[in-house]
């Protein structure tokens, strides 16, 4: 069984943010950048159905700056066999990562896509359900336990008061919860050989896929600050203050 | 130009998400549809039909929608986008899960968890966990979007009597099938529909600790929450978590209980009306987006609040 996993660079989640005074975009020139932890937790999991002997290939792939080769190395570090960069200055927006994921799908046909439920920048969690229906295949999002069997994946997803299991036909698409896995630290012996592993590079234009932007950003801001209120010194006056002041109990 | 509204339903009612969906609808500017799709869901559209602002519902009741599998809801929608210029769902793990595959089949660029709509083809939303705000524009023929509840009114609900229509099934994609669910039984309310919420962190230091706060949740009729460190730390189950990573909500009251105030925690409740600290550290960056703090050990303050509220 081969599987893709396909991974984002993206601001460091330890970094705090700054807006840019144009309000172009977030500040991310001098910023730690690191593999979004979600596709972290993708890659972890994708090694282990290698170690586990379910898996027989695992196959990173990345899009955007020639800097994601980074991200991709890390993958191979934690494990991936091989990885490949789509390589674009252009920005991209999630159906265009979706119609450049389908068509390296095309090119590597696997049988399990494993990424992220969402990047930590834009967090838009769409790209692995539009991969699922540019695809016509099914999809287990924010899965937190997956089975593979017979041809079929049996997945436990969290969701809104619980959790709640769905079983899904291979090929198909599964998106990553936070408790699926933890991943482990990669170590220096794998960093390099990491860098003997092969990472290939195409361009959107190689795949025939257009990924022009369809949202234009027109400002980014700071989001409107709570000021801290009072300190109260005891349990009566905070429900005084509940009671006549913020009139919510 | 109309809109169409996904309704979030449990076949038998409608749940409040569809409510403050249909009001971020309503500011696109048009008319306001409803879908209701699902298995014996009559009295979902039916109560839907009564929703302030909502002209027409479209009942599409089927057993290949009782579990709302994603590919087959997704399909239910794509065979009914053409009339319509928007179609919105709630950014709950349902909407998310089912709406970017209409978006991708529509060849249209999504536009997430929206806070705002600044005009038929513009709006805010949060990225970077809360800590940015983008006013995005779609060019895009249809808009396709999913909202933050949080950031819209509930329409009321009542106040309508639009028509019900039933619409032919989309076929069962055959793909995809329902195993099981394991749902929290609670007598509480739910996180996100909650008037008043109460949440505790790693201070509560045990599972077994958060006991002490059912009786504060009790006597205020609040929900049950708690911060990333508490589910990680094994005290709660993770349907629990207020944060980026768990439940975005913004109750009338929080009261945060041994929380410290991570940022991940913040992004998720600091749209709260009113916001109280409950911390033993009185450097926690709680207390600088709490409008009311105390400061001192949560074993005696909660059990003092609980007697003082009588």
């Amino acid at each position: 069984m081969k599987i893709l996993v396909p991974v984002k660079r993206v601001v460091d989640y330890n970094v705090k943010v700054r807006v840019k005074a144009d309000q172009t975009g977030v500040e991310t020139a001098n910023v730690k950048m690191s593999m979004n932890p979600f596709d972290e937790i993708a890659v972890e999991e994708a090694v282990r159905l290698k170690e586990a002997g379910i898996a027989t290939e695992v196959i990173a792939v990345s899009c955007g700056l020639l800097s994601c080769q980074e991200t991709l190395r890390t993958a191979l570090a934690i494990g991936a066999d091989r990885a490949i960069l789509v390589e674009t200055d252009v920005e991209l927006q999630p159906l265009a990562v979706a119609k450049l994921l389908a068509a390296v799908f095309k090119k590597e046909s696997p049988d399990l896509v494993i990424l992220g439920k969402q990047a930590i920048d834009d967090d838009s969690n769409q790209t692995g359900q539009m991969l699922g229906a540019l695809l016509g295949r099914p999809q287990a999002t924010f899965a937190s336990k997956v089975v593979i069997e017979g041809g079929a994946a049996q997945v436990t997803r969290e969701v809104d008061g619980g959790l709640e299991t769905i079983k899904i036909t291979l090929p198909a698409i599964v998106t990553t919860d936070l408790r699926l896995n933890e991943p482990r630290y990669v170590t220096l012996p794998n960093i390099m050989k990491a860098k003997k592993k092969p990472l290939e590079n195409v361009k959107p234009a190689d795949l025939g896929v257009d990924v022009t932007p369809r949202l234009k950003t027109l400002k980014v801001t700071e989001p409107p600050k709570r000021s801290a209120g009072v300190k109260v010194p005891d349990v009566a006056t905070l429900v005084a203050k509940l009671k006549n002041e913020a009139k919510v109990i | 130009m109309t809109a169409l509204v996904i309704a979030e339903h449990d076949n038998a009612s409608i749940k409040v998400a569809t409510n403050n969906t249909i009001t971020a609808a309503a500011k696109c500017g048009g008319e306001v549809h409803v879908l209701v799709a699902g298995h014996n869901c009559k009295a979902a559209a039916d109560a839907a039909a009564q929703i302030a602002g909502v002209t027409k519902v479209l009942l599409a009741d089927a057993p290949q929608f009782a579990d709302g599998l994603a590919e087959n809801i997704a399909a239910q929608i794509v065979a009914l986008a053409g009339a319509y210029s928007h179609i919105l769902a709630p950014a709950t793990a349902a909407g998310k899960n089912y709406l970017p595959r209409v978006a991708a089949v529509l060849d249209v660029q999504q536009v997430s968890e929206i806070v705002s709509v600044e005009s038929p083809d513009t709006f805010v939303r949060p990225i970077y966990a809360g800590n940015a705000l983008a006013t995005v524009q779609s060019s895009d023929a249809k808009k396709v979007i999913t909202v933050r509840t949080t950031g819209f009114d509930a329409a009321p609900s009542t106040g309508g009597s639009a028509a019900v229509e039933s619409v032919t099934a989309a076929p069962d994609a055959g793909l995809s099938s329902f195993i099981g669910r394991e749902v929290a039984k609670s007598e509480r309310p739910e996180l996100t529909a909650a008037r008043i919420i109460v949440s505790g962190g790693r201070g509560m230091g045990s599972g077994e600790n958060f006991k002490i706060l059912e009786p504060l949740a009790d006597k205020l009729g609040a929900a049950m929450g708690a911060s990333r460190a508490a589910v990680d730390a094994g005290f709660v189950p993770n349907d629990w978590q207020v944060g980026q990573t768990g439940k975005i909500v913004a109750p009338q009251l929080y009261i945060a209980v041994g929380i410290s105030g991570a940022i991940q925690h913040l992004a998720g409740m600091k749209d709260s009306k009113t916001i109280v600290a409950i911390n033993k550290d009185p450097e926690a960056p709680i207390f600088s987006v709490a409008d009311y703090g105390i400061v001192g050990d949560l074993f005696t303050i909660v059990p003092e609040l609980v007697k003082e509220l009588g």
